[in-house]
């Protein structure tokens, strides 16, 4: 079945992105407005799934040659590590740093690591998501 | 509201309950979605409906106006692992129904001795 | 702290072997191996000078602390005597081994890893103070026992001796534990030197019967001894180096070591010196009859074994009688104890030896059944002449050690009749002549054992292989222990000094404070006494017996296997029994386990909700019910109801699309806007999944059967949905304490530097929840992956199509 969806794959090329940027806000602005590491996720891998409807997974797979299991691993890594690390430092598992430092361009601005760990989230959520979806749409 | 909202979970669990001691793998799933769905609503239900603020905070919100924070995480934890699992057992049945061509759990078990 | 590291370093070194036996392919694993008994045996020999003046070490490691849990190595005469064994057998069964396992066909790392472990184990038995963790070494003991005898565990022989021993040893292995509970209750310690130290008090205690029984019956089991005895003739199904180590030199002597230990706490009872006598006498005699019907030469032996260890096991009893003579250690009570150790280790030395002429005939002629054997005697005449030392010392016959202690035994049993207490002076009439009609088929097994294999024709069409000696290498252990048996016959009172003398201050505190008080003296030669003449009468009446043997032992046959019968009964009922019981409720239905769980959950929550005074209800607090709030509430129950009754599938997708959306939209309303967005995007990525599966099934089967109403399922579901309302509303009415949320609160923005509580909560305050979270997440996702990815094809063989794309 070869149907012209030219218009569609346009618009969710165009689509992509936003949900892709607006994902990554959300992830940022995770800690003090609405939002983190799953939303984040979540809308990230929903944005790759909109592209494999518009395309299919071969295209999409080309476009972004990235081993999701590969991905949750390293997110799996980097929030362990994140949660590890102060144990180095003589603090108990699971102590977070912040301060806050003025950045040229960015302003006044807060650095912590719950980022990292919230990142190893996102990884993961993004990373396990694809999996499933992909598995199961090589199936035949 | 909230007694509402208990009559409302238990009509979720009872439909959910219902539709898992059923026989078909497809409803089988539906019932955990939606008891999962239940739990979730139960969970919020019992930290209270009453906040009139998102737990977020903002100028001129006094904290005693917030929802209570700590069922939400409870929940957001609960929401992405029930996810999980029903992609877990969604393919799993899939899978069972490609090797097995039934999606009847008595046929699976391949006898017959069960009379319902 | 030496002492532990002594015991814990055959583990350690366990470690390493299968590293080895991978790497180094050029040397049989064994080589290294045998470096850990052997050190160790020399390491426990700096010890022998100090022990043999009476002095003891201990060493302690606190392992639980707030449990009174801990190691304490104690090193007095008997463990050092017992340590001294097992490491020194131990390492003379591992040089055997490398020539009895074939490096090329055999799992060596197996099999070393499992005896490094037994040795640790049985090291820890020995020496351990802290009956706790005595019973842990003890049961350490019984599963490298089971995996030792399933070492070849492709045969159903195997298997079946393996769970044979491992049933009965590990039962009593339990019971003993119930006796140590008690013990350790009376006394209020768990340390045996202080439980011994308390003797007297314990003995008036209440429960003191029962921990004497308890104890005996893991020292029964263990040992062997009377109706337990039908393990060990199976577990001779093992590699041999693991029966003359395991079977007959050391795990069967756990038992002993455990009478002899506990007897200063347990002597001044009757019931104890009645049950150990009797039972060691009871297995004497039934299974030296027995040995004679064997023609497993490995079955001889293994008869052999038990009955000797219930010679053993008589003298300690007879040993504990000089609790109540006053001035034992003038009288001849003095010799019981002493016998006990001597032939203990006699008994290692020359059994040790046999099993491995065993073990060496099995090798070279490919079959241990003694009537196709016959004639060996000039094709291996160095393994024949030490099958002839060690069969003749077992017979009791001068030159050789076993003379010695036999001698000994006589003697006890003998003045067991001048013992005046507990009816003795009735019944211990029958001590000596069972005695004696049990050293008449001690004598006459060990002879039949001897001539049947190696005199008499040679049968070279029976055997499977040629017959020839075995390589040198392989006789080494084996000529090593006849040596002793020959020595220790010419030194036996220097054995007594270092050996003998120390063990026995430990069995006999009441008796002696200091070695120098022991004033035994072996000798050969007492004179015409009584023991001499009924030894003269053994050998007569035993060599007849042999020589007559065709003509009756056939009559064998008619003497049912009365415990073995009983045990396969036992295991036969048990088994089916239980396979019953459990079909009774796994019916293999899925529906009818969700059916326990749903109706358990329900009663065990309204039974808690009842007995906590759950129900009282109260209105106040609750939050005003809106207009769209209901409208809300009909979207998500007419959802629920699409999907109750529909019988197309993608509608009853859509109905639970439609409920997860009206979830979402309850957050949103309800001031929860992360799970708003959370649910939303799961919401739709969920229902993509669906379709998707949906999608690639055949058309067919897109609707569902209909459902028909069932009374059961439906009064089920009602009750879970009332009890959960139930929950709902009583969590609302009843506010027992402040929540934590209030901290949080307070402290997001101070302590944890953010502005969004919940998702501080995520990853910072319960940040411990959200790793686990994300774990459970990708080990779903991995799931999935490998459940389409992995196939099993037809043949049974993975299809694996896991190409990286």
């Amino acid at each position: 079945m070869k149907t012209n969806d030219v218009i569609l794959q346009f618009t969710a090329k165009l689509v992509f992105f936003i949900i892709f940027l607006f994902s990554v806000h959300i992830f940022m602005a995770g800690h003090y407005t609405p939002g983190g590491g799953f939303v984040g996720g979540l809308l990230a891998a929903s944005a790759i799934v909109l592209l494999i409807l518009a395309f299919d997974l071969k295209t999409v797979q080309a476009g972004f040659p990235i081993n999701y299991r590969i991905m949750t691993a390293i997110g799996l890594v980097l929030a362990l590590g994140t949660a590890a690390f102060p144990m180095f430092d003589g603090k108990p598992f699971f102590t977070h740093y912040f301060d806050y430092f003025d950045l040229p361009f960015f302003g006044k601005t807060s650095l912590h690591t719950a980022m990292l760990f919230d990142a190893g989230v996102f990884l993961v959520v993004v990373g396990v998501t694809m999996t499933i979806i992909q598995s199961i749409g090589e199936d035949e | 509201m909230e007694i509402v909202m208990a009559f409302v979970i238990g009509f979720l669990f009872m439909a959910a309950t219902y539709l898992m001691l059923s026989r078909s793998l497809l409803r089988i799933i539906i019932g955990t979605g939606l008891l999962s769905h239940g739990a979730h609503l139960l969970i919020l239900t019992m930290g209270g409906l009453g906040g009139e603020a998102p737990p977020v905070l903002a100028d001129g919100v006094e904290a005693s106006q917030f929802a209570d924070p700590l069922p939400q995480a409870l929940i957001l934890t609960a929401i992405v692992i029930s996810f999980g699992v029903t992609a877990f057992i969604l393919v799993l049945a899939y899978r069972a129904y490609q090797s097995l061509e039934t999606d009847n759990t008595t046929l699976m078990k391949g006898s017959d001795d069960d009379a319902q | 702290m030496n002492l532990i590291v002594a015991i814990f370093l055959p583990i350690l070194a366990a470690f390493f072997i299968p590293l080895l036996y991978k790497r180094v392919k050029s040397l049989h694993t064994g080589w290294f191996v045998l470096l850990v008994p052997l050190s160790l045996f020399l390491f426990y020999t700096t010890f022998v000078k100090q022990v043999a003046n009476g002095e003891t070490f201990t060493s302690t490691f606190h392992w639980v602390e707030s449990l009174q849990l801990s190691f304490i190595s104690y090193i007095d005469g008997l463990s050092l005597l017992f340590s001294l064994l097992i490491t020194g057998i131990g390492s003379l069964v591992v040089l055997y081994s490398i020539f009895y396992l074939d490096k090329s066909k055999e799992q060596l790392h197996n099999f070393y890893v499992y005896l490094l472990l037994f040795m640790s184990a049985m090291l820890g038995v020995v020496q351990s103070d802290h009956v706790i963790t005595l019973y842990l070494f003890w049961e350490l003991t019984s599963i490298s026992s089971f995996l030792l005898i399933a070492y070849w565990f492709n045969r159903d022989a195997s298997r079946f001796g393996a769970l044979k021993s491992m049933m009965i040893t590990v039962f009593g292995g339990l019971l003993m534990l119930g006796g140590f509970v008690l013990l350790s209750m009376m006394g209020d310690t768990y340390s045996i030197r202080e439980l011994i130290a308390q003797a007297p008090q314990l003995a008036e205690h209440e429960y003191f019967t029962w921990a004497l029984i308890l104890v005996l019956f893991g020292a029964f089991t263990k040992s062997a001894q009377g109706p337990f005895y039908i393990w060990l003739p199976d577990a001779m199904e093992a590699p041999t180096p693991v029966s003359a180590y395991l079977h007959s030199a050391t795990m069967v002597k756990a038992g002993i070591y455990l009478v002899a230990r506990f007897t200063p706490i347990f002597a001044s009872s009757e019931l104890w010196i009645w049950l150990v006598t009797a039972t060691g006498l009871f297995t004497l005699v039934w299974c030296s009859f027995f040995a004679l019907k064997q023609t497993d030469l490995k079955g001889i032996l293994a008869f052999s074994t038990v009955s000797q260890l219930g010679l053993i096991m008589a003298l300690l009893g007879a040993g504990s009688m000089s609790y109540h003579v006053d001035g034992a250690a003038e009288t001849v009570f003095k010799y019981a104890a002493f016998a006990a150790i001597f032939h203990l280790i006699n008994h290692a030395t020359f059994k040790g030896s046999l099993f491995m002429i065993v073990g060496i005939v099995d090798h070279e002629t490919g079959t241990r059944d003694i009537k196709k054997l016959g004639g060996l005697m000039s094709i291996m005449p160095i393994s024949f002449t030490v099958a002839m030392i060690g069969s003749l010392s077992m017979a009791g016959v001068p030159l050789f050690n076993g003379f010695l202690s036999k001698e000994m035994f006589l003697t006890a049993m003998l003045s067991i009749t001048e013992f005046g207490l507990f009816s003795f002076d009735t019944f211990g009439v029958l001590f000596p002549i069972i005695a004696w009609i049990a050293s008449v088929f001690t004598f006459a097994y060990s002879l039949y054992f001897v001539t049947h294999t190696f005199m008499g024709t040679y049968k070279p069409d029976a055997l499977p292989k040629k017959a020839h000696e075995a390589p040198i290498g392989m006789l080494i252990s084996p000529i090593v222990l006849a040596a002793l048996v020959i020595v220790i016959f010419f030194i036996p009172n220097i054995v007594a000094t270092y050996f003998i003398k120390p063990a026995v201050l430990a069995i006999q505190p009441f008796l002696y404070s200091d070695v120098s008080q022991i004033d035994v003296h072996i000798s050969a030669w007492h004179g015409f006494t009584t023991e001499l003449w009924m030894t003269l009468g053994i050998f007569v009446v035993g060599g007849l017996a042999v020589m007559t043997l065709k003509k009756w032992q056939h009559f064998y046959n008619r003497v049912p296997a009365g415990f073995n019968m009983l045990y396969d009964a036992a295991i036969n009922v048990s088994d089916t029994g239980m396979n019953r019981l459990s079909r009774l409720y796994m019916t293999g239905s899925n529906q009818t386990y969700l059916l326990y769980m749903f109706a358990s959950f329900v009663v065990l929550v309204i039974g808690t909700l009842f007995t906590q005074g759950g129900f009282t209800m109260s209105w106040a607090h609750t939050a005003p019910i809106r207009f769209y709030d209901l409208v809300l509430i009909a979207v998500l129950v007419s959802g629920t109801l699409i999907a109750l009754v529909t019988k197309s599938r993608l509608t009853s997708i859509i109905g639970l699309g439609v409920v997860g959306y009206s979830v979402a939209m309850f957050f949103v309303i309800f001031n929860a806007p992360d799970l708003a967005l959370t649910q939303l995007v799961i919401e739709t990525i969920s229902v993509a999944l669906f379709l998707l599966c949906f999608y690639h099934l055949p058309k067919n089967s897109r609707k569902e059967n209909r459902m028909r109403f069932q009374v059961p399922r439906f009064i089920i579901s009602v009750a879970v949905g009332a009890t959960v309302t139930l929950v709902a509303i009583a969590a609302q009415s009843q506010k027992m304490m402040t929540s934590i949320s209030e901290y949080y609160k307070e402290t997001v923005y101070s302590l944890a530097g953010g502005g969004n509580i919940v998702n501080v909560i995520l990853v910072d305050y319960r940040g411990f929840d959200t790793l686990f979270e994300i774990a459970v997440l990708a080990i779903a996702g991995l799931g999935i992956f490998a459940m389409i990815k992995l196939r099993i094809g037809d043949k049974g063989k993975e299809k694996k199509q896991l190409e990286n794309k």
